[in-house]
Parts: structure tokens; C-alpha cells; sequence
């Protein structure tokens, strides 16, 4: 393999990690808090490339990227609240039913309102322009993707360290019940997660779809499942573990199919996964729990 | 209170079972039932209801059928089969219980071989609009399609690409998907076969719902073919364009039926131009009569539905199905099942992409293509190829 | 309350048992009007079995696994490679041929169904011993993982010449006659409901409760944990096996995540931790499915067309049901109950009691 074909290779799957990694961070700070698997991440970032194709019919697209963004949040935080509320004091398997029954619904929704045809995805042509250096050569989007989810991963540490709401958030990982105790609310501080949680999903839906054009109703499922695998990879609750095993993952996949192993590269985020678990359970960055009695 | 709503909920399950089974009385000295098996929702949806729009056409055109000296209404009765194979089982059963006399479908091989098997048990013959695939109607007797077969097609394409000066190949397929695959594999075949062999120089795939082609295609420029050939799903299709032009692959890119839609200059944009095709049917080279009636009306019953004025070569073959279907139905002059399925054996007529008669497998005996490109944001008509 | 003796309720199943079987004579002497009716009602079978299989997982031992669609398909594929008839696969492996040491290789359904359900759980006692000393929802994570490496290896090309890749397997000989679904069924569901109430089912209960205090109480949890994925693998690829006649042609694309969610909600619906429950949940949810069509179609009245209904409807229905279940109805039909014929009795009691509270002056009409 040439220098000039390994080096494309290496675009693809780092622009692709970047794009994972905003999911996963959605799914780890999810799990973090709640200790739930939201199936219906990968849904919420499918619906926020559905607002987009909405948004840039009416608007110029420095207005709808803002109005797409609102929205997704809106959406993460109504599941929240409708779906996952009622059920704080259930078992943990029936929010994980909940969790999969609101995948289910907004995947036949999407079916339902906007039919199951791939709809094209608008092109903002600042995003879109095609660069060339010497052989290689790429859009802009493909090249910012992993710098945006740099720089964002940055900005929410420095939330979650220093900020109110970010101790609070903390604190509420560690444990539940005594932030409660302490005079946390609970209920805003989870709403807080959510919101940062699709506020992410949104803006890698821009960047993912932007790159890829398309969206259909499923066109959110299976990189939700890779994402929660990936934020597992890097230790469940933490973000630059997230941000570590999206990239892991986007490599790793771009690297099986380069070597003409396609049929494998679905499987192999989930031998990743079974690997993982068994060697190292926490994950990269993770925290050894205990099980309290 | 809970045992309640699971007793009302129980009977209301046995009700619906038998709900289903209920129908098939009422006047049918007057009533000829032909099933739709088309996919409305999933993976196929936007094309399935394409060919179905054909058929609800061809039904206002032609709402009457003959049999011994009575005139019959035609009822279609439509079901979806979520181009899903284990829904197209119970879909085609559902078909078989409402008593149809023919089937017309699908779109997608893979559901009309899942109820094709379920047709030839009930004896009901089945005509498939634009299922492409060997498979359905090998083996089965009850099986017939209007349409040309992947082997044909592949070989077609081949040949188009060797004319115009290819050496090379890249062939593109999707894992788990007949079609794909199908067509993938016969247009190897035929490109080594008239290029010589090892002419095929990169075979590469990818998973169904997957949406970044750039590794595979980044593999595909490293060797530089002079055509891809990428035959895919109208969901996969656009994608896989517009990623390989932003990779810089200025090779020619062609396709199967599928890509004759207007979904794929839609979402492809400027990146579709170029991009090459075979398809059944081609309303500006009207080659019967009936096509030229039917372009006519057709393009207003697609203004009245909401739809492109543009005609998807799928509904032309929709409306060829049904043709072919009341033709049987006349021939027979009967609804029995078997008796149609006779008659359709020896049937010959002239429908809109040509004239139609079946083989002793039961596919139509149609030995020509038509290849398009796309020019200007448009399918433009290129030539037609035959083989043999 | 009342309680019913002992000789009634032996009456009343086997009266229950009778009804059943007249009900199939009679649909199978009137096939041709009910071949609808008929594949329902099998379709319903055939998912509960896995679906009790998912349940005494679930719902008993309390581990939740994801994995059920990619165990149905390795019992599928070995029921299809080996049942199809010899002959006819040639033109089944019309692209690459099959492999030499599967061209005659051919069982009976009965050995084949068995095979299936062993290749099913010892593929899940290799995936499911490591994943089983982990949290459970890991396990729900990595099943769910593993199911789509199942369905990717069945469709790779490098076994082309065994399970057929992309071209997915056709031909596949029906059953001899409507009962066979109905009878493996039945006897499926018996051997884990023996299974349920041995102590061993209650050692599956007491890990369900508390992890912790049942391996206090000296049961071995990985052993017990180990023991009931295994038993509900093998059952769940009986059930791929059967679905698979059912089908009559298979390939990868049947056995997606959707297929697992559908069997969840299954149990969901009936209840985590009920047989009755999920063997209700199975049939209703598989007619529902057929029944809600109507909801597809543009329905018109009066010359005006209602906007809702069209293509895709149904399905948002059915997922709002759900959702509702969930939320708001938690236990299901059946919660953790089982079906008996007091619980029936006392059902049909408080009912005609609120009856004849409303309309005291039909009373009588009830005691004719």
C-alpha cells in the first residue's frame, strides 16, 4: 500500500472517530448518571439530521445550524422527561425496555412522517469544499471533524471541572442518593446531561452527515450501537475515554476495510467490545465500581 | 382489574385472528381479485410504491376483465411486504386468504423468492414486476416476471463497458443482499469472460446500512479501474457517488434497475452526472403504442399523485405486470389459479417496454436494455444493447 | 373466595386441550380459506418458544441478553443447510456451489431442529461464559454485539459455499402438516417450564432477587448463570430452526436487531417473569402486527379522506402501545403471575358481581 493511499485511509478513519466520539460522549455522561444505555442516542442524532433537511428549507444555514441544534436539544430533553422520568425508581431492566421502545418509536416516526426513501442532506458549501493536497484529497468537513471534536471535548472539561452544574454532575455520578441529600436537584441536573448529551449528537450529525448526504430512518442505529461500544472502550463515564474509543474505533474499522476484511468491520467494534470486557472490564479510563449490598 | 384486560385482551387477539379469515363472501360472480406484494415501507419502500403507482394506474385504465362472457371488475388488493422477508411470508398469506386470482410483485428478489414458495403452494400464480433475480422463478411453476434477469443485465453492462474502451474493473457489491451481490457476481463473469480473465481487478463490500464507503473506495482508486460497476439500493447508491467523486475517482460509475431514481439525482446532485445505467423502459423512445398512451397518461396520474413528472422505469413494468396478469386472466377464462397460470404460459402480448412472452422457466423472452446516463440533472437515454 | 376442586380444573384443561385441537382439525381441514389464519397462529408458536426461552433469562434469572436474533439464525441455517433437499441445491447455490462435505449431508427435520439448537447453545456457552461474570448490561451489550457478528459471518463470502453468503438459502421443505409447529412447541415450553419449577429454577429466581444473598446461600452463580443462558440458547435456536420451515428461505438480513426487539417487547408485554404471560404476549403481538394493517391504508369515509392513515402507521402505533406498556402498565398482562383456572374463576366472578351491580334487573339472565 502506497504512502499516499495510507495516508487517505487515515483521514477517513480519524474524521470518522471524530464523529463517533461526539456520540459517545452523549452515551457515556448518560451512563455515567443514570447508569442507563440510551438506545435512543443514535435516534436523536438521526432525527437531528432530519431537522436540519427542515431547517435549511426555510432558513439560511447560519441560522438553521442554531435552530437544529435547540431542537435536537429539545427532543433529548423530552425523551428524558417522558420516557425515562416516570421510571427513576423502576427496576434498571425496565428504563433499559424504555430505552429500546423509544429507539423503536423514533425510528418507525421517522419511517412514518418523512418515509423510509434516503433524503438528501443539504450541503452547507462553506463545509463541502474539496481540497486537494498532492494525491490526497477531501472536504473541508472531513479535516475539521476531528479539530471540532477536539476543541468541544476541551470546552466540556473544563465544564464538568469547574462549572456548578459540572460538580453537581459530578457528584451525582459518584452517587445518587447522597447528591440528592445534599441538596442537589436531581431531575435538572440529569435534564442538564441529556441536553449536552444531543447538543453533541447534534453537532456530529452535522458533521457526519454532511459527509455522507444522506438520511434515513436507520441511519441512526448502528453507529448508536457502535458509539456506546465505544464509550465503553474508554471507560463508561468518562469523556476523554469516549473521545479515545471513538477514535480507536473509527481507525479500527477504516483499517479492516482498507485491508479488504469488510465483511468483518461491524464485528469487529463488537470483538473489540467482548475483548475489552474480558481484559479490562472499567474500560481505558474508567473507575473500578463496586457493587454496594 | 389486571386479569380483566388480559381477558379482554386475549379475545380481542382470537377476534383478530380470525378477523383475516373472516372475508370471501359477498358478490364475487362480479369480483377478480389481483394481489399487490409490494414493499411500501423499509429498505425498498420508495420503489415498491413506484411499481405500485403503475399498477393503480393500469387498474383505471383497464378496470374490467372478461371471462366467459361477463365482465368482472378488477380489485386490487394491496399489501406491504416491508421489503422484509419474514413480513412478505405472512403478507403473502394474508394475499392467499382474501382469495386473489394473481399476484403482481415485487420489487426486491429476495421477498418474491420468501412468497414464492407460499404462492406455488396455494396454487396462485404470481407475476413479478421488476424482481431481476434468477432465483424466483427457477424452480418455481408458478412464477413468471415481465422483466429481463440479472445474468442479462450484468452481461449487458459488461458489454457496454468493454465498448467504450474499458480494460478494467471495480465491482462494488452489498453483503447480504441477493440482488447486489447477484448482479455483482454475473457482471464479473462476464467482463472477464470478454476482457480476459483477471480483467475484474478490485472486489470490494460493504454492509447493508452502511453509509461510509470512503475506506473501500479509497482501495478502489489505489487501483485505478477504468469503470466501477456498483449495483445497490437507491439508499446506497447516492452515497456511494457522491463519496467517490469528493475521493477525486473520475472513473465511469454504473449501476443496476435500481438507479433509474429520481432519488439518486436528488441526493447525488451535480456528483450523479456521468454516472451510467441499464434499465426495462424509456418514455422518450416510446417503442409501442401502448407506451405512448401510457407516457401521456401516466405523467398526469403522477402530477395528480404528488409525484416527479419524471416515469420510474418500475412503474412502466407495474403496468406490464397487470397487463400481462388481465391477459392470462382472458386467456384462461377463468379465476382459478391454475387454469391462469396455463394460460399465462402461452401469452404474448405487447405492452409498454416491449413485447412479452415467458420461457419455459417463466421469465419474460426479452433480449434488450436500456442504458442511460445522467446529464444535466436528468436521465438521458444513451442506446439500446442486446445480447444474443 | 372460592376456590375451584381439583377434578374441575383437570376437566376444564382437557377441555381446553380438545377445543385447541378441534380448532387446528378444523382450520387444517379448511386450509386453503385460513392459510392466513393458520401462519399466524404458527408464527406465534414458533416466537413463544423464544420468547419464554428470552423470559427465563430475563424475567427468572434476571440477566438480559440482546442476542436472540443471532441464535435463532445459527439454529436457522443449520436446519435450512440440512433439510433442503438434496436435489435442489444445486439451484440453490446457484452462484458458488456448495461445499462438498454438505452436498449430501441431509437430517430428518426432528434431528435437524435438535443439531440446531445444540450448535446454538454451544456458540452461547462460548460467548456467554466469559461475558456471564460481568454486569448485566454488558451482557445485554455484548449479545446484542454478538448477534451482529453471527449475522455478519453468515454473510461473508469466505463461507459462501456453507451458508451462502449475500444469496441467503431457498427451498426449504415445509412441515408435514400444521400441527408439527404446534406440537414442538408445546413440548419446548413444557421442558422449561419443568425446568422453571425445579430448584434449580429456584436458584434462578433467588439470583434474579439478589446476586449477592443467593451466592451466600451456596448456589453457585456462575454455574447456575452459565446453565440458563445455555438452556435458553438452545431453545432460541429451536425456535430460529422452526422459523426457518416457517419462512421456507432465510438469509442474513432476517436475523437483525429488529427481530430481537420484537421478542423483547414480547416478553415485555406479557411480563417479565411470566410463561403464560409471554405465550399470550406472542400471540397477540404476532396478530396485532397482521391486524393493525388496516392502519396502512388511506381510509376514507364519507368521501373524505382521515389524514393519518397511510403507510408507516401502523407501526407508530404499535410502538406507542408499547411505549405505553412500559411506561405506564409496567407489569404486562400477566406481571409475574401465571395463568391458572381460579385466578380465571375469580376473574369471571368479580366480573358478572360489577354486572349485576349495573343492571340488577338482568340478573337472572346470568344463571340461565
Amino acid at each position: 500500500m502506497d504512502i499516499s493511499v495510507f495516508l487517505q485511509h487515515c483521514l477517513t478513519g480519524i474524521s470518522l472517530g471524530g464523529a463517533y466520539a461526539l456520540i459517545a460522549i452523549g452515551y457515556t455522561m448518560v451512563y455515567g448518571i443514570l447508569r442507563l444505555i440510551n438506545f435512543a442516542h443514535g435516534d436523536i442524532f438521526m432525527m437531528a439530521g432530519y431537522f436540519m433537511i427542515f431547517a435549511i428549507a426555510s432558513f439560511p444555514w447560519y441560522i438553521a445550524i442554531p435552530i437544529v441544534l435547540i431542537a435536537t436539544i429539545i427532543l433529548g430533553v423530552l425523551i428524558e422527561r417522558v420516557a425515562y422520568k416516570p421510571l427513576r425508581n423502576a427496576p434498571r431492566m425496565s428504563i433499559m425496555i424504555s430505552a429500546i421502545g423509544v429507539s423503536y418509536l423514533l425510528q418507525n416516526l421517522a419511517t412514518y412522517l418523512f418515509t423510509a426513501l434516503p433524503r438528501g442532506y443539504p450541503t452547507i458549501p462553506l463545509l463541502k469544499k474539496i481540497f486537494e493536497i498532492g494525491p490526497l484529497s477531501a472536504s473541508l468537513v472531513t479535516l475539521i471533524t476531528p479539530v471540532i471534536t477536539l476543541v468541544l471535548v476541551y470546552v466540556l472539561i473544563l465544564l464538568i471541572n469547574h462549572s456548578k452544574a459540572g460538580m453537581a454532575m459530578r457528584a451525582v455520578s459518584k452517587d445518587f442518593e447522597t447528591a440528592q441529600l445534599m441538596g442537589i436537584r436531581i431531575n435538572q441536573i440529569i435534564s442538564i446531561t441529556f441536553a449536552v448529551g444531543s447538543l453533541l449528537a447534534a453537532v456530529g450529525s452535522i458533521l457526519y452527515f454532511t459527509d455522507r448526504m444522506t438520511v434515513f430512518p436507520f441511519s441512526g442505529a448502528l453507529p448508536g450501537l457502535k458509539c456506546f461500544v465505544a464509550a465503553v472502550l474508554g471507560g463508561i463515564g468518562s469523556i476523554p475515554g469516549a473521545m479515545l474509543g471513538g477514535f480507536v474505533l473509527g481507525l479500527g474499522e477504516t483499517a479492516l476495510v482498507a485491508m479488504g476484511y469488510s465483511t468483518f468491520s461491524d464485528a469487529f467494534t463488537f470483538v473489540l467490545l467482548i475483548l475489552m470486557l474480558l481484559i479490562k472490564p472499567t474500560g481505558l479510563f474508567g473507575e473500578k465500581v463496586t457493587d454496594k449490598v | 382489574m389486571k386479569k380483566k384486560t388480559a381477558l379482554i385482551l386475549v379475545f380481542a387477539m382470537i377476534l383478530m385472528v380470525f378477523a383475516g379469515c373472516s372475508s370471501g363472501t359477498g358478490d364475487e360472480e362480479k369480483v377478480i381479485k389481483i394481489g399487490v406484494f409490494e414493499p411500501l415501507t423499509g429498505e425498498n419502500g420508495g420503489g415498491g410504491f413506484q411499481e405500485v403507482l403503475g399498477i393503480r394506474y393500469a387498474n383505471t385504465v383497464y378496470p374490467t376483465v372478461e371471462i366467459n362472457g361477463e365482465t368482472y371488475t378488477v380489485e386490487l388488493v394491496e399489501v406491504d411486504n416491508k421489503s422484509d422477508k419474514t413480513e412478505a411470508v405472512t403478507a403473502a398469506q394474508s394475499l392467499m386468504s382474501q382469495g386473489v386470482s394473481v399476484v403482481i410483485g415485487s420489487y426486491g428478489s429476495g421477498v418474491s423468492i420468501a412468497a414464492g414458495e407460499i404462492f406455488a403452494e396455494s396454487q396462485v400464480p404470481a407475476i413479478g414486476a421488476s424482481c431481476t433475480n434468477p432465483q424466483v422463478t427457477d424452480g418455481n411453476d408458478y412464477y413468471y416476471r415481465v422483466c429481463f434477469l440479472d445474468p442479462f443485465q450484468g452481461t449487458v453492462m459488461a458489454n457496454y463497458a468493454i465498448q467504450n474502451g474499458a480494460k478494467t474493473a471495480a465491482v462494488i457489491t452489498q453483503l447480504g443482499d441477493d440482488y447486489s451481490s447477484g448482479l455483482g457476481a454475473f457482471f464479473v463473469d462476464a467482463f472477464n469472460r470478454l476482457g480476459g480473465a483477471g480483467s475484474v481487478i478490485s472486489q470490494e463490500q460493504f454492509q447493508t446500512n452502511q453509509t461510509d464507503f470512503k475506506a473501500i473506495l479509497t482501495n478502489v482508486k489505489a487501483k485505478n479501474p477504468d469503470v466501477i460497476f456498483a449495483p445497490s439500493s437507491i439508499t446506497t447508491a447516492p452515497l456511494l457517488i457522491q463519496q467517490a467523486r469528493e475521493l477525486g475517482i473520475t472513473s465511469p460509475i454504473m449501476g443496476g434497475d435500481t438507479w433509474e431514481n429520481a432519488t439518486i439525482i436528488e441526493n447525488a446532485g451535480a456528483h450523479a452526472e456521468g454516472i451510467v445505467l441499464s434499465t426495462f423502459f424509456d418514455e422518450a423512445e416510446p417503442a409501442t403504442d401502448e407506451a405512448a398512451s401510457f407516457i401521456t397518461g401516466f405523467k398526469e396520474y403522477l402530477v395528480e399523485n404528488g409525484q416527479d413528472e419524471i416515469i420510474p422505469a418500475v412503474s412502466a413494468l407495474g403496468y406490464d405486470a397487470y397487463l400481462t396478469a388481465l391477459e392470462g386472466i382472458k386467456a384462461a377464462n377463468s379465476t382459478e389459479g391454475p387454469a391462469i397460470r396455463d394460460a399465462l404460459a402461452g401469452v404474448s402480448l405487447v405492452g409498454v417496454t416491449g413485447a412479452i412472452s415467458f420461457n419455459e422457466i417463466g421469465d419474460a423472452n426479452k433480449d434488450m436494455a436500456f442504458i442511460k446516463t445522467v446529464e444535466n440533472g436528468a436521465f438521458k437515454f444513451l442506446m439500446t444493447v442486446s445480447v444474443e | 373466595m372460592m376456590k375451584m376442586n381439583k377434578r374441575t380444573k383437570l376437566i376444564l384443561t382437557i377441555a381446553l386441550a380438545v377445543a385447541v385441537m378441534l380448532l387446528l382439525a378444523y382450520l387444517d381441514a379448511n386450509r386453503a380459506q385460513y392459510s392466513y389464519g393458520i401462519a399466524i397462529l404458527q408464527r406465534s408458536a414458533i416466537y413463544a418458544i423464544v420468547a419464554v426461552a428470552m423470559n427465563m433469562l430475563t424475567g427468572f434469572t434476571g440477566l438480559f441478553s440482546l442476542g436472540q436474533a443471532g441464535f435463532m439464525a445459527i439454529g436457522a441455517y443449520t436446519v435450512a443447510i440440512l433439510t433442503i433437499p438434496v436435489e435442489d441445491r444445486p439451484s440453490v447455490y446457484y452462484i458458488n456451489g456448495i461445499a462438498d462435505a454438505l452436498a449430501n449431508a441431509s437430517l430428518p427435520l426432528w434431528a435437524a431442529l435438535i443439531l440446531g439448537g445444540l450448535l446454538a447453545a454451544f456458540v452461547g456457552g462460548l460467548i456467554g461464559i466469559p461475558v456471564l461474570r460481568l454486569k448485566s448490561d454488558y451482557l445485554a451489550i455484548a449479545t446484542l454485539g454478538f448477534s451482529e457478528i453471527i449475522r455478519a459471518v453468515i454473510a461473508a463470502p469466505q463461507l459462501d459455499r456453507i451458508t451462502n453468503g449475500s444469496y441467503g438459502l431457498k427451498s426449504i421443505p415445509n412441515f408435514g402438516s400444521i400441527y408439527d409447529v404446534f406440537i414442538i412447541a408445546f413440548l419446548c415450553i413444557l421442558v422449561m417450564i419443568l425446568i422453571i419449577n425445579s430448584s434449580y429454577g429456584r436458584a434462578f429466581k433467588a439470583i434474579r432477587e439478589d446476586e449477592v444473598a443467593a451466592e451466600a446461600m451456596g448456589i453457585n452463580l456462575f454455574k447456575h448463570k452459565g446453565m440458563v443462558f445455555i438452556i435458553s440458547c438452545f431453545f432460541t435456536g429451536v425456535s430460529g430452526g422452526l422459523l426457518a420451515v416457517f419462512m421456507r428461505s432465510i438469509d442474513s438480513k432476517t436475523f437483525q436487531v429488529m427481530l430481537t426487539y420484537d421478542i423483547l417487547l414480547i416478553v415485555v408485554l406479557g411480563g417479565l417473569g411470566s410463561i403464560t404471560g409471554s405465550i399470550i404476549g406472542s400471540f397477540l403481538i404476532t396478530a396485532a402486527r397482521e391486524w393493525l394493517r388496516f392502519f396502512d391504508n388511506p381510509l376514507i369515509i364519507a368521501g373524505f379522506q382521515i389524514p393519518l392513515f397511510r403507510s408507516g402507521f401502523r407501526m407508530v402505533i404499535f410502538s406507542l402501545v408499547l411505549m405505553a406498556i412500559v411506561l405506564y402498565y409496567r407489569k404486562g398482562i400477566m406481571g409475574s403471575k401465571e395463568f391458572s383456572w381460579d385466578g380465571l374463576y375469580r376473574f369471571i366472578h368479580r366480573l358478572l358481581s360489577r354486572v349485576r351491580r349495573k343492571t340488577p334487573g338482568k340478573e337472572a339472565n346470568h344463571h340461565e
